[in-house]
Order: C-alpha cells, then structure tokens, then sequence
C-alpha cells in the first residue's frame, strides 16, 4: 500500500499546509506591529499543526516507516506536491494577506465539506482544520477591506497583490485523476464544488474592498505534480537546513 | 494616515461561564474589529478566553493617583467592614 492515490493526495493537503505556514513564520520578527507577529505566528501554527497530522498519516498509509520529519525535511523539490499559490513569497504585508484571503476563502469550505469523507482521519484533521480556516479568511478579509479601501498607498499596494497573485488561484480547482477516483469514493473533495462560493466570497470582499477584481486568464498549474516555481527550493533550503546539515540531529 | 500610531484598546477576558471578565491588558489596533482579533491573537493562545471583551483605552475614566489618600485612605480604618466578624455555624459549611 504505497504509492497510493490516497497517499498522493494526503500528501498534497500536508505539504500546501506546511509551505504556507513556513511563509507566515517568516513574517514572526519582521511583522509592523506584535499583534500582526502573533497572529502571523497563530496562524502559521495553525497550518504547520495541519500539516503535521496529515503527515503523520501519509506515512502511516506508505508503510515505510517515514514520520513526519522524514516526510517534511527529507523530500526534495520536485516531490513536493503543495499548490503554487502558497510558495509564492510573502512580498509586503498586502501580498500575504491577500494571499492567505485567496487560499482560506478556498480552504475554509474545502475542510467542511472534507469533514463529510469517508476516511475518518482526513474527516478528523478537517474538522479542526475548518475552525482554523474560518479566523484565517475573517482576519485576512479584514485586513484586505483596510488595505484595499485605506490610503493611495495601500490601495495599491492591494491591488498589486490581487493580480500577482490570481493566476494562481486556478490550481485550487483542479480535480486530475488521482483525486477523481478519491472524490467517487467519498474521500476526497470535488474542489470544482467549491468554486461558486469561492467566487461570491472573494467578489464580496474584493468589492468592500474597492479593489477589482482580475479577469480569469491564464491560471499557473504544476504544483500538485511537483512542478514548483524557483522559490519552493529556497524555501526547503531553510526549512530543511537543520536535517540536512545534521541528519538526525534532536535537541 | 497622517497619525501613524493606532488607537489603544484594553483587553477584558472571560476564562470560563460565571465568571466576569477581566482585565488583561491592551493591544493597538485601527478599529474595533479588528482590536478583537488582536485581543483573539495576543491573549487567548493557551486556551485562556470563551469570551473577550475590548474597550478603547480612551473610554476609561480613571481616578487620579494624587487623590489617592483622599480616595482609598479612610477605609483603612474601617476594618468592621469586612466580614470577619460573624460566627458561622459549621452546619453552613462553605460560603
């Protein structure tokens, strides 16, 4: 029981979890203000918790004896399989709040529905995952409002961030094969399902915003098959720096 | 914004049902909204809150500390008000 459909998409959930929590961490210290560093940190937690479940599930449906360490600092690049749109670099505070909206506008419902599957630990791991997602989409939304509807400068700044980033918002709707056969079988979201309350969440907020909202052209794709962008390397080699330099190494 | 330092709210946290909230400190944030979630983010990491209350700092009227002999001295004297005066029946138990 290896090389899976079931273990491919779990791991999938684990690494987009995992890569978009090391970016918030990356903010802890260099926040403008300590109530942002700590929510940035809350949240990046809430996501490497995330993670961390499904990888400790990952390697239980492998077999092989990988943990999530193994899972998370011993895989290189081209075997990570997390969305581009969460390896994207944070940019200015705009950029990572408009792209943590992005994504918890689609997580928020991808985790309720998930806790429906009929695998009871993706069920269980989405269950809490969903409460998560819900504070990160009110508080990037918020924010995004500020920003969008603020000053010249962070108008701009929003808007900049908006049509950087939507090409990479497609990706979450891809449904290719291995996920097809999960989503038949009751465990896996049809992400397609999703799209309409997507739409009306981000045209909401988008538009409270003043911000516009980009036209859908083309949408980067690859991420999930272990296509990556130049920056996921950059973001092992910090990540996975200790393990590497050390292996083994505990403290 | 011309003014580059935020409001400051304080933060009034209720731990567990029954209990009143109470006061824990203060955060800087633009507007209410968001001050909750800063009260969320800085003061309920460890499971502390089923509740948050956040109030602007500006709101609080507060006694002077130079009045405070005035205020607060002539209770000190008063020691008939605490309750410590009465005998309890042991049938009462615990109040």
């Amino acid at each position: 029981m290896t090389d899976t459909p079931l273990l491919h998409y779990t791991l999938r959930l684990a690494d987009t979890a995992l890569i978009l929590g090391h970016r918030l961490s990356e903010w802890v210290g260099h926040s403008p203000v300590i109530e942002e560093d700590l929510a940035f940190g809350n949240m990046g937690l809430d996501l490497i918790g995330q993670a961390r479940s499904l990888y400790s599930y990952a390697g239980e449906i492998e077999g092989k004896g990988r943990d999530e360490d193994a899972l998370a600092y011993l895989r290189d690049a081209g075997d990570y399989r997390n969305i581009l749109l969460v390896e994207q670099p944070n940019g200015d505070f705009a950029t990572t709040m408009v792209r943590q909206l992005l994504y918890a506008a689609f997580a928020h419902p991808y985790f309720e529905t998930l806790t429906h599957s009929s695998d009871a630990t993706l069920a269980a791991v989405a269950a809490k995952a969903a409460k998560e997602m819900a504070y990160h989409l009110r508080h990037s939304a918020e924010w995004t409002i500020r920003l969008g509807d603020g000053t010249d400068e962070s108008h701009a700044r929003a808007q900049a961030a908006v049509d950087e980033l939507w090409p990479y918002t497609g990706e979450m709707f891809e449904c290719d094969e291995i996920e097809r056969a999960l989503v038949e079988a009751g465990v896996a979201v049809d992400p397609a399902t999703l799209r309409a309350r997507w739409d009306k969440t981000i045209s909401e907020v988008l538009s409270e915003a003043t911000l516009s909202r980009p036209d859908n052209g083309y949408m980067q794709s690859g991420g999930r098959v272990g296509r990556h962008s130049e920056h996921l390397g950059h973001i092992l080699s910090e990540l996975q720096f200790l393990q590497r330099a050390y292996p083994g190494a505990t403290w | 914004m011309t003014d580059k330092s935020w409001p400051l709210w304080e933060v009034f946290i209720r731990t567990r049902n029954g209990l009143a909230h109470r006061h824990v400190g203060s955060v800087h944030a633009v507007d209410a909204t968001m001050a909750l979630h800063a009260a969320r983010d800085t003061y309920t990491r460890r499971g502390e809150g089923l509740s948050v209350w956040v109030v602007p700092s500006a709101s609080i009227t507060a006694s002077d500390p130079a009045d405070k002999d005035m205020m607060f001295e002539p209770t000190a004297t008063k020691i008939y008000r605490h309750p410590t005066f009465y005998e309890i029946p042991d049938e009462v138990g615990h109040m």
